[in-house]
């Protein structure tokens, strides 16, 4: 039994660890399959998680902070859908200094505003979005097997935590049945027969950036007031990247990304799990080796040893309807 | 790249319009400035004070300047090919383990003219080695490269923390980082030669032998880029992939050249901070060094005298930053963060914003220095 209850609260974790990784893999999702390469996910996450912050203490409000997480993310994506839509900038060149900007600024920002190290102020209860018990999960408890994965696995999480998981159903519902998931794949891929058809590539490349803002600043919100209770600075440390990594490795597909998501929540689950103590047959891992295991995949993967990544066809490159 | 844009005159594409870019990043660093409650030209003032106002502050501005000059012309010789290294990060760390190795070995045995070459090498060849993965991997296997080497930043940083806590750091030691290196792997400070123009005697400053290295190796990347056959075909392959395989440019070749050579001048950046300030290699001792070099290739057009002025620049605000952090405890060092972002964001992905308004600007009383007669910006 007790091994049991181990594997339900490293799934448990693995949950937990993954709705920051898939909420901003799906937001990539939308922008790359629209043509524009997103290795800014990093830092509208970050600015997202410290809007959200900042404004869930001041206004003591968890909806208001969601909010203004929200809208700041979407802003940053709006400067790099500017740059790189409009101004038909280098897409990397732009997602680099976003990132940059979002480091700094949220540090200097929550220095100057909450003189507290670059933390914002922890947020009481009410701030933040607390976990939903399902009915019946404590009295369901006590049945083996069953009741600790309905209570603990499916219910109990935050609200967030279940708009992550729907968000994935609904993606592919977009993306594979709406006339715009259809046009959003057809101007990733090919944005003259887009155009051609008459539609605005740049205004349809634009509303998947802000598609992307929205969901990044839904993953800031879910670090800042659901896995912790309040923006410590650089929180994200490269879940932006592995973002980035899961998005390749679930080769640009929404359900994909999810399984992708919770492989790489549950290597780091399992890296906080075992903490240096040693498993059956391979003896102690060193915890640096789970940390680089998603990296170190997603190479593979790249290199098309298992199986073939191949990205949009037009993503990164800007659209010059002249020519 | 073709630019959808009509010609302009040499000095305002390399001149007037960088400075515009620059000036518009610095403006919107005040407006930041002014959101925190402080006085931006008071900051600007202290800032600069700070980077120039004494030898000691000139030292240190120096010192900054020449990691930045290694990783901008690292991020710059991938750019003439066409590739962005973003991994200078993951290669100067890495570059960080053969210079452990190379200095915890002969440290006690060579005087450090000797053993700098060795460093030098240990240096470029870990950096070189560490890019080379991901060239091989764009080369032939296709896989981004942008991708790859922010993958390969990730697992440096592991294998440093794995190699620095459980395999290098001294028995007994709490620190993760290796012993302090003895006399012949400290490089000699160059100090003396700011000192020379009578700019006050300085105390510590960490300004040391390698920014001579430095400025070699700019010359050198110039020489490589416009004066070698080899540069040429980096160029032609950068400007266009097309022609270059046309031509009868091997792209395998090509790139995994090119990756090395700009793994190799990351791996250098290495050597300032461990062998000339520190002497020792500890954890994350780069602390966004590579990074700064993509602003510092960025605003310096990938030339080595651009790179050498834009490493300058940041060298000061880094310098004038860490002053200015004392004046106004509101304003710490991540500012410079912000800045750099600012200037990859209007150097590099908008440095087009502007273009167009200047090009009509000089159509308008000059038809024929835009080289058309109309010009016809978007």
């Amino acid at each position: 039994m007790d091994v049991f209850n181990i594997v339900i609260q490293t799934l448990d974790s693995t949950i937990r660890l993954s709705v920051p990784l898939l909420l901003a893999c799906l937001a990539g999702l939308y922008s790359e399959r629209s043509g524009i390469f997103d290795i800014g996910l990093e830092g509208k996450m970050l600015a997202g998680a410290f809007a959200s912050a900042a404004a869930a203490s001041v206004f003591h409000s968890a909806w208001l902070g969601l909010g203004m997480g929200i809208l700041i993310s979407v802003g940053l994506a709006l400067v790099h859908g500017f740059a790189s839509i409009t101004h038909r900038g280098n897409q990397i060149v732009s997602g680099v200094a976003i990132n940059f900007i979002a480091a700094g600024s949220t540090i200097i920002l929550g220095q100057a505003w909450f003189q507290q190290g670059g933390r914002t102020p922890a947020l009481a209860p009410s701030e933040r979005f607390e976990a939903i018990t399902f009915p019946g999960a404590t009295a369901l408890r006590e049945v083996p097997v069953l009741g600790p994965i309905y209570a603990e696995l499916i219910s109990g999480h935050s609200l967030l935590v279940y708009v992550a998981f729907l968000a994935v159903p609904f993606t592919w519902w977009v993306l594979f049945r709406t006339r715009f998931g259809l046009r959003l794949r057809a101007v990733g891929e090919n944005p003259a027969a887009v155009d051609t058809a008459g539609i605005s590539v740049e205004w349809l490349r634009y509303r998947a950036v802000i598609c992307t803002g929205v969901l990044t600043g839904i993953a800031g919100a879910y670090l800042a007031m659901v896995q912790n209770a309040g923006f410590v600075k650089d929180m994200t440390a490269g879940k932006g990247f592995i973002a980035l990594a899961a998005l390749i490795f679930a080769k640009w597909k929404p359900v994909n990304a999810m399984f992708a998501c919770l492989l790489f929540g549950f290597l780091d689950a399992l890296s906080i799990r075992l903490q240096g103590s040693p498993l059956p047959f391979i003896g102690r891992v060193p915890a640096q080796f789970m940390q680089a295991l998603p990296y170190v995949l997603t190479v593979v993967l790249l290199a098309g040893f298992i199986g073939k990544a191949i990205p949009p066809k037009a993503g990164g490159v800007p659209y010059v309807k002249e020519r | 790249m073709s630019a959808p844009y009509a010609k302009l005159p040499a000095w305002v594409d390399y001149g007037l319009i960088p400075l515009i870019n620059l000036a518009v990043a610095f403006i919107v660093a005040g407006l930041v400035v002014l959101l925190v409650g402080e006085n931006p030209f008071r900051a600007a003032a202290i800032l600069v004070e700070g980077a120039f106002g004494r030898g000691q502050g000139i030292a240190f501005t120096l010192y900054y300047a020449t990691t930045f000059i290694f990783s901008g012309l690292s991020v710059a010789v991938a750019f003439h090919c066409g590739l962005f290294n973003i991994g200078g990060e993951g290669q100067g760390y890495i570059a960080g383990l053969g210079i452990a190795i190379a200095c915890l070995a002969l440290d006690s045995i060579l005087p450090w003219w000797a053993l700098f070459p060795i460093a030098i090498a240990a240096a470029a060849l870990f950096g070189a080695l560490w890019a080379l993965i991901p060239a091989w991997l764009q080369a032939k296997r296709g896989s981004h490269i942008v991708i790859t080497t922010i993958m390969f930043n990730f697992i440096a940083a592991s294998v440093m923390v794995y190699m620095l806590v459980d395999v290098i750091k001294p028995p007994g030691s709490m620190a993760p980082q290796t012993r302090l290196f003895l006399e012949g792997a400290q490089l000699p400070r160059l100090n003396w030669l700011i000192e020379m123009f009578g700019l006050g005697r300085i105390r510590s400053a960490p300004f040391n032998i390698s920014f001579i290295l430095a400025l070699a190796m700019a010359w050198l990347v110039w020489l490589l880029i416009w004066r070698t056959r080899l540069g040429y075909e980096m160029r032609t392959y950068g400007f266009s992939p097309k022609a270059a395989r046309y031509a009868g440019i091997s792209e395998t070749r090509i790139i995994i050249v090119a990756m090395m050579i700009s793994g190799a001048l990351a791996g250098m950046m290495a050597l300032n901070p461990t062998m000339g300030d520190q002497h020792n290699v500890a954890l994350d001792f780069v602390s966004g060094a590579g990074f700064v070099g993509i602003a510092v290739a960025l605003m310096g057009r990938s030339h080595p005298v651009g790179i050498i002025l834009a490493a300058l620049l940041f060298g000061m605000l880094y310098q004038g930053g860490a002053e200015l952090s004392f004046e106004m405890p509101n304003i710490s060092r991540d500012m410079i963060v912000i800045i750099q972002g600012l200037v990859i964001l209007f150097a590099g992905a908008l440095e087009h914003m502007f273009r167009p308004a200047i090009q009509t600007l000089f159509a308008s009383f000059s038809p024929r220095s835009v080289g058309m007669t109309e010009g016809k910006g978007a």
